[in-house]
């Protein structure tokens, strides 16, 4: 049972939600908006968060959209983690969100969910931050696109009243080879230890992480390091670390130790499917 | 717009086949309605936290931990519980022979997995016996019994949406479920039964 009560809207349009939100903050309540649900609920059940609204993205049919349009995949913001993993319409993040959580959850988890999720993991992110993914954001002032990176700095910056109406993902990554791998303490469905996502282009790789550090992130200084072949893999490992933008997370979940070992071998891994995409020929 | 801005709203579930009025509070998850309001008892509690999947149901064909559901939410979408399997609508799509209509089977607790004939509004045909209920009375797919009606919505729901589904699709849709009792093997099969490959 959730100890709190709130009033709950359900809007059939983005500017309905807009106005829905502002309604409600003007009158005082402290508002959500509500994709799954699955964070909200789970976190209002324990008193961690005290909503007293809620506006129900899920029945927008732009924020459920999913087509191909002017060389981008274009995503909805309410679209279910498995409906993007069932769609295949960018394997990477298929196979990225397709490791979150269970996939009864995944039914429910929403793109934009993840993407604005409290908890530090959000491994929808990865993908999108390799492929130069853009977002629409719907809030008070209308509607802004913009690149994803602009707008994520270890978690979303959205201005108050903002939600992810959309997702443009440019269509010539979904074909890239790549490369996922998602490691866990104990169980297959646990949160990462480290999870990492790379797309090799041009012979290049592209690389994320989420776990490693208490926030996702694509660092392209760290790629710089990894794709110099003037140095051994060895050395480029090491770089790897020295370039992680904080110490390793060091948490009851897992130790820090643990995550760098993990880190070591997972980006060795990455390396590794790198020259072999490289002998093949693939991704020039 | 759909609204509900006091405190208590009665709202229609549709629930089973049938439209179900109920006095609920918009924080109210959908687990706690169907037990406490539709007494619809089949979906259990586990860890109320989306992690056991005990209180799986079905919701417009696909599963859903109904204690990460609003009841407000479910408004205007078709919810099944493991009451309603075999209601119009809530037949298990089955390749296997020997499953869907055998009657009186000794199953076990009707509160914790048959459902069916409990008579209290779920439409189903009194004694029927659904295809994945009679895969998993067959495979004994079962011990205590707790997390049995959630792993026969997600097994429901596996067979209509996927019927051709692949070994890595069956047991990414399982790892939804935990059974204290580590059933799982005998789950595995009872899919397998309910697929016609067993």
């Amino acid at each position: 049972m959730i100890p709190v009560n709130f009033a709950y809207c359900r809007p059939g349009t983005p500017e309905e939600a807009v106005q829905a939100y502002e309604g409600y903050e003007k009158a005082g309540k402290k508002t959500w908006y509500y994709g799954g649900g699955s964070e909200i609920i789970s976190m209002a059940r324990v008193g961690s968060i005290t909503p007293e609204a809620v506006v129900d993205l899920k029945e927008i049919p732009a924020c459920c959209e999913l087509k191909e349009e002017g060389g981008h995949i274009n995503m909805g913001g309410a679209l279910s983690l498995r409906a993007i993993a069932d769609s295949q319409c960018f394997p990477l993040l298929g196979k990225a969100v397709g490791r979150i959580a269970d996939h009864t959850n995944q039914c429910r988890i929403t793109l934009g969910g993840n993407l604005c999720g409290t908890i530090i993991y959000r491994e929808a992110v990865l993908p999108l931050l390799l492929a130069e993914a853009q977002v629409s954001l719907q809030g008070p002032s209308g509607v802004r696109r913009l690149p994803l990176q602009e707008v994520f700095d270890g978690r979303m910056q959205l201005l108050p009243g903002e939600f992810i109406l959309k997702v443009h993902v440019p269509k010539r990554y979904a074909s890239m080879p790549y490369f996922h791998v998602k490691k866990a303490p104990t169980e297959k469905i646990d949160y990462p230890a480290v999870s990492l996502a790379a797309i090799i282009e041009k012979g290049r790789l592209r690389i994320a992480f989420a776990g490693i550090c208490t926030y996702p992130f694509r660092s392209k200084e760290m790629e710089e390091a990894l794709n110099d072949t003037g140095m051994t893999i060895e050395q480029r490992l090491n770089k790897a670390v020295e370039l992680l933008p904080e110490e390793p997370a060091d948490d009851a979940h897992c130790s820090r130790g643990y995550r760098q070992l993990l880190f070591e071998n997972m980006v060795g891994q990455a390396l590794m499917e790198l020259s072999k995409a490289s002998e093949a020929g693939a991704g020039a | 717009m759909m609204e509900y801005n006091e405190e208590r709203c009665v709202i229609e579930l549709q629930v089973n086949g049938l439209a179900r009025q109920v006095m609920v509070r918009p924080a109210d998850i959908l687990l706690d309605v169907l037990r406490q309001e539709l007494g619809l008892t089949g979906a259990k509690p586990g860890c109320k936290n989306g992690d056991c999947g005990a209180c799986t149901v079905i919701m417009d064909g696909w599963p859903v931990k109904s204690c990460l559901v609003l009841a407000v939410e479910a408004v205007g979408h078709q919810i099944m519980t493991v009451e309603g399997l075999g209601a119009s609508g809530g037949k298990t799509s089955s390749k296997s022979s020997s499953a869907g209509t055998s009657a009186g089977s000794s199953s076990g607790n009707a509160d914790s997995g048959t459902g069916n004939g409990s008579g209290n509004g779920n439409g189903a045909d009194s004694g029927y016996i659904d295809p994945v209920q009679a895969a998993f009375v067959q495979a004994n797919a079962f011990q205590c019994g707790y997390c049995t009606s959630g792993f026969l919505m997600v097994c429901h729901a596996l067979a209509n949406q996927k019927p051709d589904a692949e070994e890595y699709e069956i047991e990414s849709w399982l790892e939804s479920n935990l059974c204290r009792c580590t059933s799982y093997q005998e789950v595995r099969q009872a899919v397998d039964i309910m697929l016609g490959r067993s």
